[in-house]
């Protein structure tokens, strides 16, 4: 505000400035905008043009929007590909409630009970979070190879597994975002609702849950999303492409250069990034807070 | 919020709300069914664990369950009922994994030593099975019910099952002119044709052995082609106490060495191997052996290149995008923003495998249109391969930035800049002595954690290169963009390829370090710990 202050003592002098002025400090930042804007969409509204494109390839598509048809789209009903959204939609909502349940009951106790042994197992939770589950997929690979011998349920190659395998970071991904959210909430209302009679589960499904609906949306989204952009677990516990997933699938459609299904593909991820996009823009707000807080990015 | 709840606290109220609140409910009801779900699993999980012989598996969930047990059954255990599903999932899917990656390192588990020593003697026993000379041919059906299938053979007119578990016994059933049961007592007989159709069911008849007897001497009757069985028999046998296998052909004794592996006495080895205890071997093989040492520093070299210039590049232009839009001034700031962060919504895995096709050097629309057509191999040639994977990572994660770095800009104090402008400092001044080392300590935990997140991006290196182009100087398959996770999974040969789950989880580990110094500075920055 008080760089203005000169500005206005001259502009009766010479009009000119004051418009060089603003292009200096304000103008110049929309054009840059335009470029910006032409880097992070142009990848986006390409591959909406390349899905609509007759031919179903990359290499046809000379101008954007050359050819409008709907050619790919049909074509996706001859593939797996709505099998594959079917059990992304499943692994994905079956990880996020159950990342959902554990990670409120546990940061409920946390914040609610004192206990022996509270602050280590916090801690061990917060060092156990930091290391990341994926690196250990070897050994998750031969433990599943262990398990299906016993439980078919639990083997490779179930989608039982894949959504066991990734509820096992839910406390400790989970657990640390919630806990503090769940401090928020003064404790005067647990002892209300106990000389109320409440017993310790009746506060926490009637009183604190519906309390922290907006940390359970997150938690929920944050978990649904690392289930769908999963590849490395899924791609080698799932192992029939009936079961796949669709970071599994539609690498296979793509990952080899002359057999690529380009067309397919485009099809495929405007009609697979469509929900997560508009879901994502729409709660941005709560996403970017909870990222921060749970330090992990999508 | 609060008034609701407190406000029937007041006498006249009480009576009613106690009532409502207590009592055995239906949630003790839910809990009650909730039990005896989570009991009949256990112990059929118990039950099918005994059966297959799996001691750990056993013991762990006559454990859990136990303990699951007692945390609800008893009203002492309260914090407890809370933490536990979750706890048994971290424990069995990461604890354990974790110590289990550790166990793995310090073994020669992979292709040719995958299984137990009492696995690979089974193995050989059957890898050197032959047709005994002169074995009668007997007409065969193959028999199912259900999932199980099983041969039935006719002698003399007499019809006989077995299965895999079952050794042949007699049971009731029709033979056709040619002695092939055509009715069976208890089993839907499968007629041929199902077979020439069904590759995956011809494949599972083809390695049926039914053995003839409890005698393992008495051999197993086999097919080929699943109308005759014949019996086949081990060159092998096995000698408990010496712990030798004997070939009765031969005569060549193997005996068991130190590596897992049989080696007769004229020096050859069994294929079947089981693995043992190698000590740190991996870990000195993956720095010593010449196939390995040196594409595994180019790949550490890179892995940590890429997280660092990735996290210093996103971050800075996020930030520059910050600064410039961070203007009251300008109009139309949140369509601005939401434009800015499409990429960030954008599935990484997606966004990944479309810049592979769009840097494609033949039909690639980054050639045709912004390199008017040139033939440019971004993905073919190293140092553009790592360029490309630099440039689609920062377009994946400067959003990210620019979002953080607009929420730490605006939580600022103004005080600091107005009495810096005061004194005098320039624009860049006050930038370089104010904002930025006040951004940074709010900035500096995130970018540790989005080091260490980088530093394991698995999705976008392989979807983008897969690793490639391969180092030509070595038959390991890693390639110039392998980063160690990836490369950690092109060794473990989990996806085709060969094993080597050993060496792969020493890798691991050599992450988990990493990670965990990383990690223990970033604790040490956000001071978390106070919190609590």
């Amino acid at each position: 505000m008080a760089t203005t202050a000169p500005t206005t003592s001259s502009t009766h002098r010479r009009q000119p400035t004051r418009r060089s002025r603003w292009w200096l400090e304000v103008g110049w930042k929309y054009p840059l905008a335009a470029v910006i804007i032409f880097y992070a969409a142009f990848p986006l509204v390409f591959v909406l043009s390349a899905s609509l494109d007759e031919r179903g390839s990359l290499a046809g598509t000379q101008r954007l929007f050359g050819s409008i048809s709907l050619n790919n789209y049909q074509e996706l009903n001859d593939t797996l590909f709505w099998t594959w959204v079917g059990n992304t939609l499943i692994i994905g909502i079956a990880a996020a409630i159950g990342a959902v349940l554990m990670g409120a009951a546990a940061a409920y106790a946390f914040s609610r009970f004192r206990f022996k042994g509270r602050r280590t197992s916090l801690t061990g939770l917060l060092i156990l979070q930091m290391f990341p589950q994926t690196v250990a997929f070897v050994a998750v690979f031969l433990l599943l190879i262990s398990l299906g011998e016993v439980i078919p349920a639990l083997g490779i190659n179930s989608k039982i597994a894949l959504i066991c395998v990734y509820l096992g970071t839910a406390l400790g991904a989970n657990t640390f975002l919630m806990y503090g959210f769940f401090n928020s909430i003064p404790m005067e209302m647990d002892e209300a609702a106990k000389i109320d009679g409440a017993s310790h589960s009746q506060i926490f499904w009637g009183m604190i849950i519906p309390l922290v609906r907006p940390v359970l949306a997150v938690v929920g989204l944050l978990a649904f999303i690392s289930a769908f952009g999963d590849f490395i677990l899924a791609r080698i516990i799932l192992v029939s492409s009936e079961n796949w997933t669709l970071a599994v699938g539609m690498y296979q459609w793509v990952s080899d250069q002359l057999t690529a299904r380009w067309g397919i593909f485009s099809a495929g991820t405007v009609i697979a990034a469509l929900p997560v996009l508009v879901l994502f823009l729409a709660l941005q707000r709560y996403i970017v807070g909870g990222l921060t807080a749970g330090s992990v990015k999508g | 919020m609060s008034t609701e709840t407190t406000a029937p606290a007041p006498s006249q109220s009480t009576d009613a709300h106690s009532r409502r609140w207590t009592g055995l409910g239906w949630g003790f009801i839910a809990k009650l069914l909730l039990m005896m779900i989570v009991n009949a699993l256990g112990v059929s999980a118990i039950m099918s664990a005994w059966n297959a012989q799996a001691w750990v598996i056993l013991g762990a969930s006559i454990v859990l369950l136990a303990i699951a047990d007692w945390v609800y059954f008893s009203r002492r255990m309260l914090p407890m009922k809370y933490i536990y599903p979750g706890l048994v999932f971290l424990l069995v899917f990461q604890v354990f994994t974790m110590i289990y990656t550790a166990y793995v390192a310090t073994t020669n588990y992979g292709a040719g030593h995958n299984v137990s020593k009492s696995q690979a003697i089974d193995a050989a026993l059957i890898q050197a099975e032959r047709e005994v000379e002169g074995s009668p041919s007997y007409p065969l059906a193959v028999v199912r019910d259900g999932d199980t299938i099983g041969f039935a053979i006719s002698e003399d007119g007499v019809v006989e099952v077995g299965t895999a578990d079952e050794p042949l016994a007699e049971v009731d059933g029709a033979v056709d002119d040619s002695g092939r049961p055509t009715e069976v007592d208890g089993w839907e007989v499968v007629p041929v044709t199902d077979l020439l159709k069904d590759q995956a069911l011809a494949q599972d008849v083809t390695a049926l052995r039914v053995a003839v007897s409890d005698e393992a001497d008495d051999g197993s009757l086999r097919t080929r082609e699943g109308s005759t069985a014949k019996v086949y028999r081990s060159s092998l046998v096995w000698d408990e106490d010496a712990d030798t296998l004997t070939d009765v052909d031969s005569g060549v004794v193997y005996t068991p060495n130190d590596r897992g592996t049989f080696v007769g006495d004229d020096g050859s080895t069994l294929p079947a191997g089981w693995y043992v205890n190698v000590g740190f071997e991996n870990f000195t093989k993956a720095v010593t052996d010449p196939e390995y040492a040196k594409p595994l520093l180019r790949v550490t070299a890179w892995t940590f290149a890429f997280a660092v210039l990735t996290v210093v590049s996103s971050f800075l232009l996020g930030l520059f995008f910050a600064i410039v839009y961070n203007d009251d001034r300008l109009r139309g700031r949140k369509t601005l923003r939401t434009l800015f962060i499409l990429p960030y919504a954008f599935p990484a895995f997606l966004t990944a495998l479309l810049w592979r096709g769009m840097l494609n050097p033949e039909f690639g629309i980054i050639n045709k249109w912004f390199f008017f057509g040139a033939d440019i191999n971004w993905l073919g040639d190293p140092w553009l391969a790592r360029f490309s994977i630099l440039f689609v990572n920062l377009w994946l994660s400067y959003p990210y930035w620019f979002l953080v770095c607009t929420g730490a800009l605006q939580s600022l104090p103004s005080e600091t800049t107005e009495a810096a402008k005061i004194d005098g400092a320039g624009r860049w001044r006050q930038f370089r002595s104010i904002t930025f080392p006040l951004l940074l300590v709010s900035t500096a935990p995130l970018a540790i954690a989005s080091f260490a997140f980088n530093f394991n991006n698995f999705t976008i290196i392989y979807m983008l290169t897969n690793g490639g182009p391969r180092f030509d100087d070595t038959s390991v398959p890693l390639g110039a963009t392998d980063i160690l996770i990836s490369a950690i999974y092109q060794i473990s040969g989990v996806a085709g390829g060969r094993a080597d789950y050993g060496l792969a989880a020493a890798l691991s580990i050599v992450v988990f370090v990493v990670v965990g110094i990383v990690s223990a500075l970033a604790f040490r920055q956000t001071k978390k710990l106070e919190e609590f």
